[in-house]
């Protein structure tokens, strides 16, 4: 009898060591997160920080950007925006057209040829497959100098500097292997089941291209159209080399030309314009996650 | 005959963009800088050949060239493993333990995606010169800056700084390596009261490895090639005193601005196989991070 209330208790304490312990290791799990969140918060501050920086010093008035840290503008200076906009030669207006143009081709040409090139490497049987898929992953490792010179004097012997051609016609010829090796892993997902039965039916490799292959992966031509749309936008070597009239200047060439007429004065402007040069990237961006997120729910994978 | 254009004629027909730009935009190019780079070409007249002069000329005597080479391959040694801790250890901290992480994945990935842009290098110039942002926080501690852009010793540290800032990308490739750790492991790890220091040297690390490899090749030729930020930055000349010469811009410089095409092609070609002997490092690996590709899906 005695030996058993013993038992009871010694039972009793293990359990309620047991649910301290327990209770412990939530309670410390819980402190290790909050830990976390606050470091990691931390750091969100402070990778963001040079971003609020631009923007706040873009709003500043002229003597108060180096003056101080605050981010908060004393007064909200929105001159920097109308004066930067028409501060260089021609106006921004011109510079973003132009920036559109060669970024809607581009991605277009990009979205056009490189799908074409993916549904052949991943889709069809041909001779050469292998040969010509190692040379088009080789292509993805060549840095763009190593091309460079030849590419220009080729470009200004058919007469295109100066023009968007050497920006953009690459695009349609699948300069950037990058993206068909983006769409060769997404179409190789596809089952093969789809063609077959289409072949079947009667279906030619351009009808089940067009009508099964394209459908089934706009969330493949999402990502890349998002990719290649912010790369080309950000572009500055190509546009260095390729346009010389500043009527024909991209954002980024623009932007660089702040940097020529430098003095206290103008840097407003410049940080006006440059992050008006980042709103479409950011944006983009946003939209992209959103993008994703719909095309992994769709897909179902995960 | 027929049979081979009936089996083959699709798929020549959608790879015919490709085909061209092959040709005309990638393997003719390189062909034709080689041959360049054995020859004199200033654009006016025809390209001369003087044999190996360019090449003797770059190795022997041309300084330049070797603190083009000096400058890169130090920024390379210290922004790639820089970069790469930062996301290590990042998607860890993301990997474990929080039920939300999209928020920090998006702030953390953003700087990736900007960081290449004028705008980005232009915010850089201010934020580290000599009455920029950073010596005014050093200030408010009491320690005097330095001039960090416009002095030789310390202008490169600040490119530095600014890869590191774009980490974004190798911490999603990070933590997509990470998810496919199977959790087991760690719980008979927890189970056996290994300490978290040993889990991560005897469990993450090596089965990792393939990834953090992969990452590693990929963004060293990422910095070999790193050319706007540093354009920008050192007013498109490589100044201070050559201290970011990075070796594209140098390239750029003796092409666009002098006009030595014939030069800029050796240039070109001695880049050409620096990159390719990492390119072989990643085609050698290939077998690693291909498995890891199925195993995530």
């Amino acid at each position: 009898m005695k030996t058993n209330a013993t038992d009871m208790t010694v039972r009793d304490k293990n359990a309620q060591i047991a649910h301290e312990i327990r209770l412990g290791q939530k309670k410390r799990a819980r402190r290790a997160r909050i830990y976390k969140h606050i470091f990691l918060i931390g750091m969100s501050i402070v990778m963001l920080y040079p971003l609020f920086w631009l923007l706040a010093s873009s709003l500043k008035p002229e003597n108060e950007i180096f003056s101080t840290l605050t981010l908060w503008p004393s007064e909200f200076n929105w001159n920097n925006y109308t004066e930067g906009w028409n501060a260089l030669p021609k106006s921004f207006t011109v510079f973003y057209m132009n920036s559109a143009i060669v970024t809607v081709l581009s991605v277009i040409g990009n979205l056009l040829s490189c799908s074409f090139a993916a549904y052949a490497f991943a889709r069809l049987q041909f001779n050469g497959k292998n040969l010509f898929f190692a040379l088009m992953m080789m292509t993805l490792m060549i840095p763009y100098h190593v091309v460079l010179i030849p590419q220009y004097v080729l470009f200004l012997n058919l007469g295109w500097v100066d023009t968007y051609l050497p920006l953009v016609v690459p695009r349609f010829l699948a300069s950037d292997a990058f993206f068909i090796f983006l769409m060769v892993q997404f179409f190789r997902q596809l089952p093969r089941e789809l063609d077959e039965a289409a072949m079947i039916d009667g279906c030619s490799p351009y009808k089940i291209y067009w009508a099964i292959i394209l459908p089934l992966s706009l969330p493949a031509m999402g990502t890349a159209a998002i990719f290649s749309l912010i790369w080309v936008w950000e572009d500055f070597l190509a546009p260095l080399i390729y346009l010389n009239d500043i009527k024909s200047y991209t954002v980024p060439l623009a932007l660089r030309l702040f940097l020529d007429q430098e003095g206290q004065s103008i840097f407003g402007q410049m940080f006006a314009m440059s992050v008006l040069s980042l709103v479409p990237v950011i944006v983009f961006f946003i939209a992209f996650q959103k993008l994703i997120v719909r095309g992994i729910a769709t897909s179902g994978m995960k | 005959m027929k049979k081979f254009f009936r089996r083959n004629a699709p798929a020549y027909v959608f790879l015919s963009p490709w085909f061209v730009g092959f040709f005309l935009l990638a393997l003719g190019p390189i062909l034709a800088s080689l041959y360049l780079s054995f020859t004199r070409y200033d654009m006016v007249g025809d390209p001369r050949w003087v044999g190996l002069d360019n090449y003797e000329y770059m190795f022997e005597r041309d300084r330049r060239f070797w603190k083009a080479l000096e400058v890169t391959f130090t920024y390379v040694a210290l922004a790639v493993p820089a970069r790469l801790a930062m996301a290590l250890g990042v998607a860890m901290l993301l990997d474990k333990g929080l039920r939300t992480i999209g928020l920090y994945r998006a702030i953390f990935y953003l700087p990736s995606l900007l960081g290449s842009s004028i705008a980005i290098a232009i915010l850089w110039r201010q934020l580290f010169s000599v009455d920029g942002v950073v010596n005014q926080v050093l200030a408010k501690f009491g320690i005097e800056g330095a001039a960090w852009i416009s002095d030789p010793n310390t202008s490169l540290y600040t490119l530095v700084v600014l890869a590191m800032w774009q980490f974004g990308s190798p911490m999603l490739i990070f933590l997509a390596g990470l998810r496919g750790i199977p959790r087991d492991l760690y719980e008979a790890a927890e189970i056996d009261g290994t300490s978290k220091r040993r889990q991560f040297f005897r469990i993450t690390l090596p089965l990792l490895a393939p990834v953090i490899f992969f990452n590693l090749v990929l963004q060293t030729i990422e910095a070999f090639k790193t050319f706007s930020s540093a354009f920008i930055i050192s007013n498109g000349t490589g100044a201070p005193a050559d201290s970011l010469l990075f070796y594209t811009v140098y390239l750029f410089n003796e092409a666009f601005k002098f006009f030595r095409m014939g030069y800029a092609s050796a240039l070109a070609w001695v880049l050409l196989l620096i990159i390719g002997f990492f390119t072989a490092m990643t085609f050698f690996t290939s077998k690693y991070w291909v498995h890891y590709e199925n195993e995530r899906d």
